[in-house]
């Protein structure tokens, strides 16, 4: 194999990664959102519903959710899934978890914003859609920005687990080259990767920060 | 002191004045009758009368719990009365019915009404992410969708009046606890009220920042603002109010002329209450 190929499998790889690291964020920050209103409802079903969903997303691997995705409609409902449907069980386990993870913080920085601020809105006629995305939510997104990016570093590092039901993403195209080339330096070249990947994200999640540290409560 | 100023009087032009112009003459701005309140069956409120007319400007004093935030907290509609009525200007927004509980409007009526009223709390609640220009104009634009200009010029007048000049830029958290409770007065008065309450706005401040928003107050009550003040500054009230109410235990124990009830309370209580604080200072 030359350096060459070695390259191109590995940027493809790359550009798997990043398409799970991209599409898991575009579907579990909002998602994470809508379920932390279900988890904060006065709906008592919903609530026990929810909590149920974030406890059992917390409380199993990730790799494990992966595979009942990737195998459950094969091996519950006996449907055929084409190999096309490895990279959308991946999008779907990913999704489910970081949004359980997401919601949970949301929760808090929701619960988090002082009573008074509702209330002041409220008399001032604001509606609660308005009081929501005007007052509460820019609060709300301030205060979490902290531990989003401590889930979104850790998204970078899980993209790998998709290797586990053989999504062609970083990971494995590193791990299938050293295998056939007897050599740690897909394996280095890898670690580079994600290294740099998380330091970009770190950057990026710094400046979001920085633009919000114009005021403090 | 201003209970008597026929309706056609030219008044100084301002935000505080401007919201009056369109009410009635003789009809009370507030009207609460026989409020009852109970949170988890423990009743605070036992039966509350309350009238404020036009221009006037009444205080609320007495010892802690005795129900002064929660029968402001009714009137703001950020609670709803068991029992009793709720009127702005002859409009009710709560009926008492034949065994006295309360029926409300529905919301959207409600909403609407809270254009009629503003409130000052004790700790500001200003929006710690808007300027001071933002928290002023934004719920003159947004809720009430006000013309720009118009509330702009509105703002500039109350940042002026405010003494909040070339701050309008600054977030709360830049300002000092006297500065942050003219902003909060700034922006219940941008929606143009018809009555202003205040739940103790000086009592989170230091003592050398009180000065000025009684000040502020003062001016507001020359300018013929209808205003409920619930507060423990006494001689403040004595001097501010036409009418002073001293509540204990969910009820209006006393209810009279400003000077009267604090020089010559005529109730036991009142005087016990009032006794503590001229022994203190
Ligand atoms: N949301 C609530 N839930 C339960 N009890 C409440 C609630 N709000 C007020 N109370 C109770 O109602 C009573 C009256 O409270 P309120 O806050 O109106 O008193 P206050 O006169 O404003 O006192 P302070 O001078 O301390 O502000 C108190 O016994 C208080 O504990
Ligand atoms: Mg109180």
């Amino acid at each position: 194999m030359t350096t060459q190929t070695m390259l191109s499998m590995l940027g493809q790889g790359m550009l798997v990664s990043l398409q799970i690291f991209f599409w898991t964020l575009v579907g579990s920050l909002p998602l994470g959102m809508l379920v932390a209103f279900g988890r904060l409802s006065r709906f008592k079903p919903l609530t026990w519903l929810v909590r149920a969903y974030i406890s059992i997303m917390r409380g199993t691997p990730l790799m494990l959710q992966l595979f009942v995705v990737y195998f459950g409609p094969y091996y519950l409902l006996g449907l055929e899934t084409g190999s096309n449907y490895r990279f959308t069980a991946t999008l779907i386990a990913f999704i489910l978890n970081y949004a359980a993870y997401f919601a949970e913080i949301y929760r808090s920085g929701i619960e988090s914003i002082p009573h008074g601020q509702r209330e002041a809105a409220n008399v001032l006629g604001y509606s609660r859609s308005q009081t929501f995305i005007k007052i509460i939510l820019p609060q709300v997104i301030k205060r979490v920005t902290p531990a989003i990016t401590n889930e979104v570093i850790t998204l970078v590092k899980d993209t790998s687990l998709a290797f586990a039901i053989g999504v062609t993403e970083m990971f494995t195209q590193a791990k299938a080259i050293a295998a056939s080339q007897h050599s740690m330096e897909a394996f280095v070249l890898a670690a580079a990767f994600y290294y740099v990947f998380n330091a970009i994200v770190a950057f990026a999640m710094e400046r979001i920060e920085k633009r919000m540290a114009y005021y403090h409560e | 002191m201003s209970e008597n100023a026929p309706a056609g009087t030219p008044q100084p032009t301002s935000a505080a004045s401007a919201g009056r112009a369109a009410t009635g003459t003789d009809v009370p701005v507030l009207q609460i009758a026989g409020a009852v309140k109970s949170f988890g069956g423990t009743e605070v409120l036992h039966g509350i009368d309350l009238t404020v007319n036009r221009g006037e400007v009444v205080g609320i004093i007495g010892p802690s719990g005795s129900g002064k935030s929660t029968i402001l907290r009714c009137a703001t509609l950020l609670e709803r009365l068991d029992r009793g009525s709720l009127c702005y200007d002859g409009d009710y927004l709560a009926t008492a019915g034949q065994d006295g509980t309360s029926s409300y409007r529905d919301a959207k009526t409600l909403r609407a009404a809270r254009s009629k009223f503003g409130l000052v709390f004790q700790n500001f609640n200003l929006f710690p992410h808007y300027t001071v220009w933002k928290n002023i104009t934004d719920a003159p634009l947004h809720v009430q969708g006000r013309d720009r200009d118009e509330v702009e010029r509105v703002a500039q007048d109350l940042i002026r009046k405010m003494g909040l000049d070339g701050r309008e830029r600054a977030v709360p958290c830049e300002l000092s606890g006297g500065q942050q409770q003219r902003v909060s007065i700034a922006r219940a008065l941008a929606l143009n009220p018809h009555i202003l309450f205040f739940d103790e706005p000086t009592s989170a401040l230091d003592p050398e920042l009180t000065g000025e928003i009684l000040k502020v107050i003062r001016d507001l009550a020359a300018e013929h603002m209808t205003m409920v003040i619930v507060t423990h500054e006494m001689a403040f009230a004595r001097d501010v109010a036409d009418r002073i109410a001293f509540m204990d235990g969910g009820v209006i124990v006393e209810e009279g002329d400003a000077r009267q009830v604090v020089d010559n309370p005529r109730r036991e209580r009142t005087k016990t209450f009032l006794g503590k604080f001229t022994d203190g200072a």
